[in-house]
């Protein structure tokens, strides 16, 4: 990354830790989680609240399960983008609505070209191919090749667990 | 007024993907943005996620924020596959792994503490399956986040 990630306490690590299966459902989730790990719930909200200003935190909210509401299908677009082309590539592709990952990664010639990678989801395999041309059509000659790898099977999904980094 | 329950779920599900509210008693807040009750938003959330229509509500962290992780991938013979991704899957660090439709086909993103356990989770994978791991950590992450758009 070329921003170095924001510095966070060991609080705040236990707190994304006791928090990373979301929030209790209470009337009161902030103190609720507070009470779990010895912080006062306002504390909890203003740790939330500064490490979303910070950008550790990119929202918080609901996390829809795109499954369950239909998006069934998933491809991960890969891009072979000029190197002087990919941040602007990038920052296009990460701005639309239906991509929920956009990442510049290391190519690995020749076995892998591509350095930009998009996950496009949508209803079906139809329409995740015509959101991924409208990418085509979008990046134009920045292009050189791409593709689109479906999934078939889904083998192991669990949403980010920390590790236990031997801090409490 | 009262919203019918479904247009008053889809609200729930798109409204609240980001900005949820940071006060003491949210749902109260979200119940009273929607003209409900309390109980009534935290029981039709909690039905969502015991449906698995949604899967937490809470905070998205930025990748890499906290520990590192990289995206893997592996070419695999297709008879192969479902021992190959049982090895991959048995490490607690591995927290998605998708069969996908290419010569490289088994696919899995690796978290762990720092980026020494990351490559060390994939030399013992290489080692165990005898297969080369594709490595391919995040560089730059172009995504702006708010959310999956429901209309």
């Amino acid at each position: 990354m070329t921003t170095p990630p924001p510095a966070l306490d060991a609080t705040d690590r236990r707190l994304i830790k006791a928090t990373q299966e979301g929030l209790p459902l209470t009337r009161r989730p902030y103190h609720t989680v507070g009470a779990a790990i010895g912080l006062a719930g306002e504390e909890v909200m203003a740790r939330f609240c500064q490490m979303l200003e910070t950008g550790v935190i990119r929202r918080i909210g609901v996390v829809a399960n795109h499954y369950r509401l239909g998006y069934v299908a998933n491809g991960m677009s890969v891009w072979d983008i000029a190197d002087d082309a990919v941040a602007s590539a990038g920052t296009e592709v990460g701005a639309l609505d239906f991509v929920s990952h956009c990442y510049q990664r290391p190519r690995h010639l020749p076995l892998w070209p591509y350095n930009l990678f998009a996950m496009v989801h949508g209803r079906s395999r139809d329409e995740v191919g015509l959101k991924v041309a409208e990418i085509a059509r979008q990046l134009g000659p920045r292009v050189c090749q791409y593709d689109v790898l479906y999934s078939s099977r889904i083998l192991k999904k669990t949403g980010l667990r920390l590790v236990d980094q031997g801090a409490p | 007024m009262m919203i019918p329950t479904d247009a008053r779920t889809h609200r729930l599900l798109d409204a609240y993907q980001r900005d949820f509210p940071l006060e003491s008693r949210p749902f109260a807040r979200i119940a009273a943005d929607l003209g409900a009750a309390e109980a009534e938003v935290i029981a039709q959330f909690t039905a969502l996620k015991d449906a698995g229509t949604i899967s937490r509500i809470g905070a998205v962290v930025r990748p890499n924020s906290i520990g590192a992780s990289t995206l893997a991938a592996l070419c695999v013979p297709a008879e192969d596959v479902e021992r190959i991704a049982a090895l991959v899957c048995a490490h607690g660090q591995v927290n998605h792994c998708y069969e996908r439709e290419h010569a490289i086909n088994l696919w899995f993103v690796v978290t762990a503490a720092d980026r020494a356990a990351v490559n060390g989770v994939l030399r013992a994978i290489e080692a165990e399956t005898g297969l080369a791991c594709l490595n391919l950590p995040i560089v730059e992450d172009y995504h702006i986040d708010l959310g999956f758009p429901l209309s």
